[in-house]
């Protein structure tokens, strides 16, 4: 089940950073910001494990505690035209991103990507946008185009014949499961254009210092120099859509 | 006016060389060779590895970590995958070392000290550091072996009887009526070297809206600039207490170039670097080897070494 959370604080957040959230007594987790506009702080979440149930089963007025925002955040120039490739629940933070990108005079080609109709998240959100094309996939055809949104991405490019000198569009950003996101990367350098990735790994604190979300090879921490991540680092990261850690530093394969 | 070479931060200790005294301290980065490595390239003088467990030991929940300015405060429950994970990754650091790696121990019972001893060594650290001085673990494990005399005796002969050439250094705890007093049974025990000190306390933060501990553990240890007194005047007991003979790994609050220089004054050889990661980032380690040079040319100090100590031949 899906859930967003509105929440009467900001954080200053920018698109593609996360916040810890903690519910007393329970657990603390790290998710990523679905908005943050200066006066209000959205999250939105899927209720999987113990933890983002009871939270899924939160009311109005209950505690829930937030620290950050940390990490690295989506960054483009002015009016330029990005592509937002969005699967599962990585489309709340690329609407966060879309809605602070449109207000810098930048145009957007959406890819919403889910396995099927039902699973689809922000469509309507993202519908509303101006200066944006939205385009979705599901892996089943229920809605939109039938396959990964990433080939629908790729599709679309041949179609518009994208080129270095005419570029199609300027940047790629990108959220889902990890497999979308190899599947981005290796687009992004088929076609020459650059991308950031939000990666996603086992975290503590948030702000460097556990170790929990360090990357072979390059022992970088994806708390301070992640979430968000460009193509050309993380072509250096060997783990990336191979393994993660957990909690106690074992690996598991994707 | 010839310009004076700077202080010199090399050293040799029981045959191991560093490039500078800045180590990765234990429970930081530190789980897999690739942290090693950053801390290497960062500037760090060698690393330490996170708690090591015979077998695999499950952390607590989070919130696990909180920080302000002057203090952090961790109940992490030292989480690790077990032995097998660690040859792993110290075999694949020892593929191209690029420090001296201290590989740190821990267990729940003086026999498995011994068992955990052995199979790490086999990977062939630098340094076995033993970790019996955690804070956090007393729900699980009760108080700490470096709480008793006997209790931190008994684990370093445990060790030593099985650690061969490589020097064995113990971990100690600032929570004790006589840190001193442990360093002395320790070092009749065997011990070869000190890391003084291990986290204080155990502390607590209370969240004021939900009236609650904010840490899952309830209690943490301490660590960050508020126990740099603390670890100083440890440092020094130890020092004392052992007649400078063993080195200490001077470990507690440490971020800057002078706070390094006064734990040399105190008595430690190396310097231990953990909480000010996050607030000077990672490069902490070349900045404070940076501040001691500039220290040492600043005052006519050509070794690092001249200053270990210092302070007591002063008293």
């Amino acid at each position: 089940m899906v859930q967003t959370f509105t929440f009467d604080v900001t954080l200053g957040a920018k698109p593609g950073q996360f916040v810890m959230v903690w519910v007393p007594g329970i657990d603390e987790v790290p998710m990523s910001i679905a908005s943050d506009n200066g006066k209000q702080l959205k999250i939105t979440f899927f209720a999987v494990g113990d933890m983002t149930r009871i939270l899924a089963a939160m009311k109005k007025g209950d505690l829930v505690g937030l620290r950050g925002p940390f990490g690295t955040h989506y960054r483009w120039k002015p009016k330029q035209h990005l592509a937002l490739v969005a699967g599962g629940y990585g489309a709340a933070p690329m609407y966060f991103a879309a809605l602070e990108a449109i207000k810098d005079g930048c145009t957007l080609e959406v890819f919403v990507g889910a396995r099927s109709s039902e699973h689809l998240l922000y469509l309507k959100e993202f519908k509303s946008l101006p200066k944006t094309t939205l385009h979705v996939a599901t892996d089943n055809g229920s809605k939109g185009f039938q396959g990964f949104n990433v080939q629908n991405f790729d599709a679309v490019l041949k179609d518009k014949k994208h080129s270095k000198t005419k570029p199609f569009v300027h940047q790629i950003f990108a959220c889902g499961p990890e497999r979308m996101l190899v599947s981005v990367s290796a687009l992004s350098a088929k076609w020459k254009i650059p991308s950031q990735l939000s990666l996603e790994r086992y975290m503590k604190c948030g702000y460097g210092l556990c170790g929990n979300c360090v990357v072979d090879p390059l022992g970088i921490r994806l708390c301070i120099d992640g979430p968000v991540v460009s193509n050309d680092v993380c072509k250096k990261i060997t783990e990336f859509g191979v393994y993660h850690r957990d909690a106690i530093g074992k690996k598991h394969t994707f | 006016m010839l310009q004076s070479p700077p202080m010199k931060l090399a050293q040799t200790l029981l045959g191991i060389e560093f490039k500078n005294p800045t180590v990765l301290a234990s429970g930081i980065w530190g789980i897999t060779a690739a942290s090693w490595r950053r801390a290497a390239k960062c500037g760090a003088g060698a690393v330490t590895t996170k708690s090591l467990w015979l077998h695999e030991h499950k952390g607590h929940r989070n919130p696990t970590i909180l920080s302000t300015e002057h203090w952090t405060l961790n109940a992490v429950g030292v989480p690790d995958a077990g032995v097998e994970k660690a040859r792993e990754e110290i075999g694949n650091f020892n593929k191209e070392k690029p420090v001296p790696l201290i590989a740190n121990i821990i267990a729940e019972s003086v026999e498995n000290y011994a068992k955990t001893a052995v199979r790490i060594l086999e990977l062939k650290p630098e340094i076995l550091e033993v970790n019996i001085s955690c804070p956090n673990i007393e729900d699980e494990f009760g108080r700490p072996f470096a709480c008793s005399i006997g209790d931190a005796s008994a684990v370093t002969k445990a060790v030593k009887a099985v650690s061969g050439k490589t020097p064995v250094f113990i971990k100690l705890s600032p929570n004790v009526d006589s840190i001193a007093a442990i360093a002395i049974a320790c070092a009749s025990a065997g011990a070869d070297g000190f890391t003084v000190i291990n986290t204080a306390g155990p502390g607590m933060a209370i969240d004021l809206k939900t009236r609650m501990p904010i840490l899952a553990n309830k209690v943490g240890g301490i660590s960050g600039p508020a126990i740099k007194p603390l670890a100083v005047r440890c440092i020094a007991d130890v020092y004392r207490a052992t007649e400078g003979k063993l080195p200490i790994i001077g470990t507690g609050g440490v971020e800057t170039g002078e706070d390094a220089i006064e734990f040399l004054l105190a008595g430690a050889t190396l310097i231990g670097i953990g909480t000010a990661l996050a607030e000077r980032g990672e490069t902490v380690f070349k900045l404070v080897c940076d501040e001691m040079k500039e220290w040492g040319k600043k005052n006519g100090v050509k070794d690092m070494k001249e200053l270990i100590g210092g302070m007591h031949k002063n008293l």
